[in-house]
């Protein structure tokens, strides 16, 4: 297949083969699971157990809520200890709604949905319904409902199901051991979302440093016409959406498009496995495969986790730390996020757990800039991450947002190259974080002058209403000036209308 | 179990570059020229090369501490070094002593830290060192010598060297032109290229730098060695030596074919004076050229015409220092005009329109 050209990237040490031969090993059930209510992009989902409760494997324990949520389900049969606020998996580490889970160790499933026996006969709409029911959401880290992308087909015609197998992250393999370990599930759970997809073809991207990946599933593939595994140049960051989009059709997606509007659709690997477990089985996102990976690992492994396992039993269940790790990242190296400790929870988009050394990281005082040139080069976005840094640094955040800072979606690969170390991501996710807060107040005080000039004008009503009726009892001498107050207030009101 | 609580955001993973990594090698590929010219040149050489280079490292640790900012780690950059090195490159290599330092003081002090130190200056500074002390004392700065091989007969000892470096005695028999003040000089008095041309040494000679000029004048095979090996390590691409180069050489061929004349060839313009130095190492630096990569091809563009232009329109008979520094004025502008084009957006900014979909 002809391939096309992504602008800039970079190549990174991968040093994947610290597990890409590791073979996915489930670890024991942990002594706690704590299930955070919010695990996905959008609303968090909604109790429906209370302490005491037993509950069995696969039940559901929170519901979505709202369009865009996805539910929780018990990753093991126990009992809930609690409902209550534990540190969340993200940097701030600020509290958050959590159901925590004491396995009682059976391991016992509750009674599943049936499984769909034949879902290329079944409508779109029952695949949508089962996804939505089995919390599934993205699973390369973005953790988006992913019954909500699925649904895309009903608005769009779409034309290809690209499914993302591309890992360019560094470290991470989970993926990899996916598709070399369960080729059959993931292309079945392929055919099953392009089935709902309403799309024709299947493209599985995966990235040339995957070889054994990229055989394994060309074999699994051969008997799907429809399906087709291509093999992507080794360019971080091919995984990103809009680049593998771009690397397989040759088509760039307008800016505050969606790859959608291309009529392509992308998913990850994983989630095409679990959407296969949730069809053929009934079962719902319960566990997913990480990588423990990182030179201050022990024993770096891909491991089948349950939902919930802190991270320290995860660590604790790969050997522990070597080595004092100088950050403990959630994600790949790039664009992974700190932990602010171990006591936070695997959740469905926890694609990597690396403890990487000082060395590893190789971060350094930053210097001066000596505009090299080098991230204006390498941006895969086409910024000039030299210029938008310098009016950031001087928190001219306007031209930097003219500049495109908005358009950046912090793949790091200029700070990767900088060689004065400036941390320029960290510059970007600032003016994007303060942008953001400012065109949301904006919004907000432009809804609150709409909302007074409506009040003014129902008051100005109800006076003139009220004259009106004055008026009508005792005859008016002249009647110019209410005449006025109905230009007037007929003005402001065009002026709303607009 | 506690952890190191990281502020920045990521990514926990860096190449292996360094500003310190990027000098070193630019230092490394100058060296064997470096070495070469000395040797060429000789004591009085060796000796204005350890004073310029010597001065631009005081400057540079003066201002720093003016400035209060951390002197040894910032020196440890090389940047002064690679300065003082480019500068007295371009000096004549008999030049005396004070003409170093000045140039050294007008380079680091005035050119790079009255802007704000590395990263901030706007005119090259060993090419601002150089140009103020060639218009300030034109006529130290146009004695230069036949090559003087070290330790070969007739070339001056350590004591002669201190003389002529410190005392300012050079012998007048020593004294040379070189080729492009030839030329010209010869021109102006009424005798065409075609005739003093062939007083020059041949072609071969001048690339391998047996003749008179600055260090960095001569030896432009050595230079342009220097130049395919950082190119091979990618401290620098070939936007900016392939376009000035190629628009020197076209023009000046263009005029050779029309007027022989009154216009040297093309390979003449290309192996004589600071092509090849200034296509590889002062054109191509990395704080007063742009940024993008169609940037570089205009203003390497630029280099090279104004180069050609000065070389036989104005009054100095080299022009690769003031080419470059015509174009660092423009390097602002370039790079506005040059930015990329961002993903998923026209050049103007707006997002792309959705090709033949509703």
């Amino acid at each position: 297949m002809k391939l096309f050209p992504i602008r800039g990237g970079i190549h990174p040490e991968y040093r994947k083969d610290l597990t890409s031969e590791k073979a996915i090993v489930a670890m024991p059930m942990p002594a706690a699971l704590y299930i955070p209510l919010q695990q996905h992009i959008g609303a968090p989902a909604e109790v429906l157990v209370a302490e005491g409760d037993l509950v069995k494997k696969g039940q559901m324990i929170a519901r979505s809520q709202g369009a865009v949520s996805v539910p929780q389900h018990a990753p093991t049969s126990g009992r809930i200890t609690a409902v209550t606020e534990v540190a969340a998996p993200h940097p701030s580490g600020l509290p958050q709604k959590t159901i925590i889970l004491e396995p009682d160790g059976k391991d016992e499933w509750a009674d599943l949905p049936e499984p769909i026996a034949d879902p290329f006969a079944v409508s779109p709409h029952e695949i949508h319904e089962r996804v939505a029911q089995s919390g599934i959401v993205g699973m390369g880290g973005a953790a988006f409902p992913s019954a909500v992308k699925l649904n895309l087909g009903t608005q769009k015609k779409l034309e290809i199901l690209l499914l993302n197998g591309a890992e360019c992250e560094p470290y991470l393999t989970c993926d990899d051991r996916v598709m070399r370990e369960y080729p059959d599930e993931v292309i079945d759970g392929a055919r099953i979302m392009a089935r709902a997809l309403g799309t024709p073809r299947v493209v599985i991207g995966i990235e040339q440093n995957k070889p054994q990946a990229i055989e394994i599933m060309t074999k699994a593939a051969a008997a799907f016409p429809e399906v087709e595994v291509v093999a992507v140049p080794v360019q971080y960051p091919m995984g990103s959406e809009r680049h593998l989009v771009q690397a397989i059709t040759g088509r760039e997606t307008p800016a505050r498009k969606l790859t959608a509007d291309l009529g392509i659709v992308v998913h990850n690997v994983a989630t095409a496995r679990a959407v296969h477990h949730a069809v053929r089985f009934g079962r719902p996102l319960v566990a997913r495969v990480v990588t423990v990976s990182g030179g201050a690992i022990r024993q770096p492994n891909n491991v089948l986790t349950p939902i919930g396992t802190k991270v320290a039993d995860l660590v604790e269940f790969c050997g522990g730390f070597s080595a004092r790790p100088e950050s403990v990242v959630n994600g790949g190296p790039m664009m992974g996020q700190p932990l602010p400790s171990l006591d936070v929870p695997v959740v469905k988009g926890t694609s990597g757990i690396l403890a990487l050394t000082a060395e590893e990281i190789n971060d350094r005082p930053t210097e001066a800039c000596i505009r090299c040139g080098s991230c204006v080069t390498i941006c895969p976005c086409g910024l000039s991450p030299v210029d938008m840094a310098a009016f950031i640094r001087k928190d001219n955040l306007d031209v930097a947002a003219k500049l495109g800072v908005m358009d950046c979606f912090s793949c790091g690969s200029c700070s990767y190259v900088c060689p004065s170390h400036i941390p320029l991501v960290h510059y970007f996710n600032y003016a994007k974080g303060v942008l953001r807060e400012l065109e949301n107040d904006r919004r907000k005080s432009e809804r609150i002058k709409t909302l007074a000039e409506v009040r003014t004008i129902r008051i100005e009503k109800a006076a003139e209403a009220k004259r009106a009726a004055l008026a009508a009892r005792k005859p008016a001498p002249d009647a110019a000036p209410s005449g006025n107050a109905g230009e007037a207030k007929a003005t402001t009101e065009e002026k709303v209308n607009a | 179990m506690s952890i190191a609580i990281m502020k920045k955001s990521g990514p926990f993973a860096h190449g292996f570059t360094s500003v310190q990594k990027t000098m070193f090698l630019v230092l490394l590929a100058l060296t064997p020229a470096t070495v070469f010219n000395l040797y060429l040149f000789g004591w009085p050489a060796i000796l204005l090369f350890i004073v310029t280079v010597g001065a631009c490292v005081a400057v540079e640790a003066a201002c720093l501490s003016v400035a209060g900012k951390p002197v040894m780690a910032t020196l440890a950059d090389c940047s002064a070094l690679l300065t003082g090195w480019l500068l007295a490159m371009s000096l004549p290599p008999w030049a005396p002593w004070w003409i170093g330092v000045l140039a050294a003081i007008f380079a680091i002090a005035l050119t790079k830290h009255a802007f704000g130190g590395l990263g901030q200056n706007l005119f090259n500074p060993a090419m601002v060192g150089r140009t103020v002390m060639l218009i300030s004392f034109p006529v130290a700065m146009t004695v230069w010598v036949a090559p003087h091989p070290l330790f070969s007969a007739g070339a001056p000892g350590l004591v002669e060297a201190f003389a002529i470096t410190f005392g300012g005695n050079i012998p007048d028999t020593m004294s040379a032109a070189s080729a492009l003040g030839y030329v010209k000089t010869e021109l102006s008095r009424g005798i065409p290229v075609t005739q003093s041309i062939t007083q020059m040494p041949d072609l071969m000679d001048m690339a391998l730098g047996y003749r008179a000029g600055s260090m960095g004048e001569t030896s432009a095979l050595l230079i342009l060695a220097g130049g395919l090996f950082l190119m091979a390590k990618r401290i620098i691409s070939w936007h900016i030596p392939v376009s000035m180069l190629g628009s020197l050489f076209l023009i000046a061929a263009l005029f050779h074919a029309i007027d022989p004349a009154h216009f040297t060839s093309g390979t003449f313009h290309l192996v004589s004076g600071a092509t090849f130095l200034g296509a590889f190492f002062i054109a191509t630096d990395y704080v007063t050229s742009p940024v993008s990569k169609s940037g570089q091809i205009i203003f390497g563009v630029g280099v090279g015409l104004f180069t050609w232009s000065i070389r036989n329109f104005a009054g100095y008979p080299e022009g690769v220092a003031f080419a470059v520094l015509l174009m660092n004025s423009l390097t602002p502008i370039i790079d506005q005009y040059t930015r990329p084009r961002a993903f998923g957006r026209t050049r103007k900014g707006e997002p792309l329109p959705l090709e033949g979909k509703p």
